[in-house]
């Protein structure tokens, strides 16, 4: 195709635009972050690392993060062994009103994430519950299953039955077919599976708010609130450093995966 | 249970899928040893009954016997048959030596042991030098033989074949087909093969199970299901027939003479395993299109009847040609060797109807 013509020009100038209105916010947060100056705007006074270390003596932020850490790793461990199973018994077996709950595993995606905050509050607020942190799990667990579910079935369905047939007549009784043949045929969709619920978890403002017991915050409810006083350079700082995790965490993520099926596909 | 020499009886399978039913009734040997051919074409049952052997499908009636030991209620697991699939269903994710070692896994072999058989196991299939391979670094056909390796290598009681050269092409499914007759041979293990292809099934089995719309039409040998037709499916699955309408007028020694329905033609029919007829019984009269022989002047023999014919079309195939032509208004069809020029099409040839060569049926079908 020649890249010549208005046409083409227009597309480019357009894909431009669109990136720069999309990253441009993200790269000046990220820009500040090393501004020595006490506002955070520009004109950059001096680069220094001021605020990461401040970041870093401040403990309501490094508690945050170890809740959201903690969370997050949980929230994807629990998602995806579920998520797992479930996406089994959806492709592997048939059993009575199974699409009822293929609906029902996908649809917190479906529903605003406000309304089923709001829901799950007053659904405990009806069985007198208190509001803890198994409590606040739950709910992640909710809203990230779909994403884990969507993406194992997927790659699942892909999955010709006859390898695990071959297993079984090779005598693998059904755990073990399922440890030696499946599991390790779905890996990079396990694995991305994890991945998702993890930065899903660990972005999540909405639902979090609802439902956290007073007194514990995430990384986003404490930016949230930081930002209630006013705007520090250190959320900036703390902004680049979730930018990190949230990025370099999936595409590290991704690498591997591509160098497992690559391994399979005997490169 | 007494040991009758059956590596696998059917006795009374039926298999229906709600209303469906796949498989009617099915009785069924296959003897130690043998290698036996389900053939048919799709949506027949073959690989319905097939998959109720291995254990992948449950049986709705009926028993499952292997080496006379009832196997319904055993787990796939535990029946320790030899599967090859027509995908060949190797391992992706795992060397071709651990491939092949998979079945023996489970059957508590020693490490030392697992090396020996494993190495025979692919000496026996011809592909030594392999191991340390992944399954995409080969080809179809090393694929298939892998497989055919991993499903022989822990010494099954049968061996379970669902059309494993279907996804090979013509030439390597020519080889693998001799291949595998050898690698039955050599170990003398009780087979099943499963195949849409006529001349899979005939070139290989020691018995051939036909089979059409979950319905056993015909067991036996090669020979005696492509010689003497039991219905007139058998007779049209297998090579190219004319099934032709008739009526008995009497008998002559060893052979019948009927009469056409279409023109009231006269041929002698050998009497064969047709049995006691009455005369103005309606039959159908079966002749192999390769049974025709065309030519343009047969000099008379005893039990011969000459037709008088026009060519119609001729589809050339090279070595042979087969001929589509109307005999007073009827249709026949033939295959003859081509004697260094086809005959043309218009043209006006006898075709010599051997009384030996002709199967008739009972009845005028459905």
């Amino acid at each position: 195709m020649k890249d010549t013509g208005l046409g083409w020009s227009t597309i480019r100038l357009a894909t431009i635009v669109v990136c720069l209105f999309m990253f441009a916010p993200v790269a000046v947060v990220m820009l500040l972050s090393f501004n020595s100056s006490q506002f955070g705007s520009f004109p950059m006074e001096g680069l220094s690392l001021r605020w990461f270390v401040e970041l870093w003596h401040n403990d309501a932020i490094v508690r945050a993060f170890q809740t959201s850490l903690v969370l997050g790793a949980l929230t994807s461990m629990i998602s995806t062994t579920i998520g797992v199973l479930a996406s089994m018994a959806m492709v592997r077996y048939d059993f009575p009103g199974k699409r009822l709950v293929s609906t029902a595993l996908v649809a917190p995606i479906l529903v605003p994430e406000v309304v089923l905050a709001v829901a799950l509050l007053l659904f405990l607020q009806f069985l007198s519950v208190p509001k803890s942190f198994p409590l606040l799990l739950a709910g992640h667990v909710i809203f990230t299953l779909p994403f884990v579910v969507l993406v194992v079935q997927a790659r699942l369905v892909g999955i010709r039955r006859e390898y695990e047939d071959a297993a079984r007549s090779l005598g693998a009784n059904p755990l073990q077919t399922f440890r030696e043949v499946t599991l390790p045929l779905m890996l990079p969709a396990v694995l991305a599976g994890m991945l998702f619920s993890f930065t899903i978890s660990f972005d999540d403002i909405t639902g979090t708010l609802f439902w956290k017991p007073g007194g514990v915050e995430t990384v986003p409810t404490q930016i949230f609130a930081m930002l209630r006083n006013s705007i520090s350079p250190e959320i900036n700082a703390l902004g680049t450093v979730m930018v990190l995790i949230t990025v370099a965490l999936p595409l590290t993520g991704a690498a591997l995966a591509r160098r497992l099926a690559a391994r399979m596909r005997g490169r | 249970m007494a040991d009758n020499g059956n590596a696998v009886e059917l006795r009374g399978v039926v298999k229906r899928f709600d209303d469906f039913v796949a498989l009617r009734r099915a009785d069924l040997d296959v003897p130690e040893g043998s290698f036996v051919t389900f053939l048919g074409p799709s949506g027949c049952g073959k690989t319905t009954t097939l998959r109720m052997i291995a254990g992948l499908l449950d049986p709705s009636e009926g028993d499952i016997l292997v080496k006379g030991r009832r196997i319904n209620d055993v787990p796939i697991h535990r029946r320790n048959l030899g599967l090859v699939f027509q995908n060949y269903a190797l391992f992706p994710h795992k060397s071709i030596f651990d491939n092949v070692a998979f079945g023996l896994k489970y059957r508590r072999v020693s490490r030392s042991e697992v090396t020996r058989r494993v190495r025979e196991a692919l000496a026996l299939v011809r592909l030594p030098d392999v191991e340390e391979r992944l399954p995409i670094q080969l080809s179809g056909g090393q694929q298939q033989r892998i497989a055919l390796a991993r499903a022989i290598v822990f010494e099954p009681d049968v061996l379970l074949l669902d059309e494993p050269l279907s996804a090979l092409d013509a030439n390597l499914r020519e080889e693998m087909r001799i291949e595998l007759k050898r690698i039955q041979r050599e170990l003398g293990i009780a087979t099943i093969f499963v195949t849409h292809d006529q001349s899979e099934a005939l070139a290989m089995s020691d018995k051939v199970v036909v089979m059409n719309h979950g319905v056993i039409e015909q067991e036996g040998t090669p020979e005696a299901v492509y010689n003497e037709p039991a219905t007139a499916f058998v007779a049209d699955f297998l090579g190219h027939s004319n099934i032709l309408p008739a009526r008995v007028r009497g008998r002559e020694g060893d052979y019948y003479r009927v009469a056409l329905e279409d023109t009231g033609m006269e041929i002698l029919t050998a009497a064969g395993n047709a049995g006691p007829l009455e005369t103005g019984a309606p039959v159908r009269l079966v002749l192999r299109a390769e049974r025709l022989r065309l030519g343009d002047g047969h000099e008379h023999r005893d039990g011969d009847t000459l037709l008088n014919a026009r060519v119609d079309t001729v589809d050339y195939q090279g070595q042979l040609a087969r001929y589509f032509l109307s005999v007073a208004g009827m249709q026949l069809q033939a295959i003859n060797a081509i004697d260094r020029r086809p005959f043309a099409e218009g043209a006006t040839v006898q075709v010599r109807v051997r009384g030996d060569d002709c199967v008739i049926l009972h009845g005028h079908g459905d």
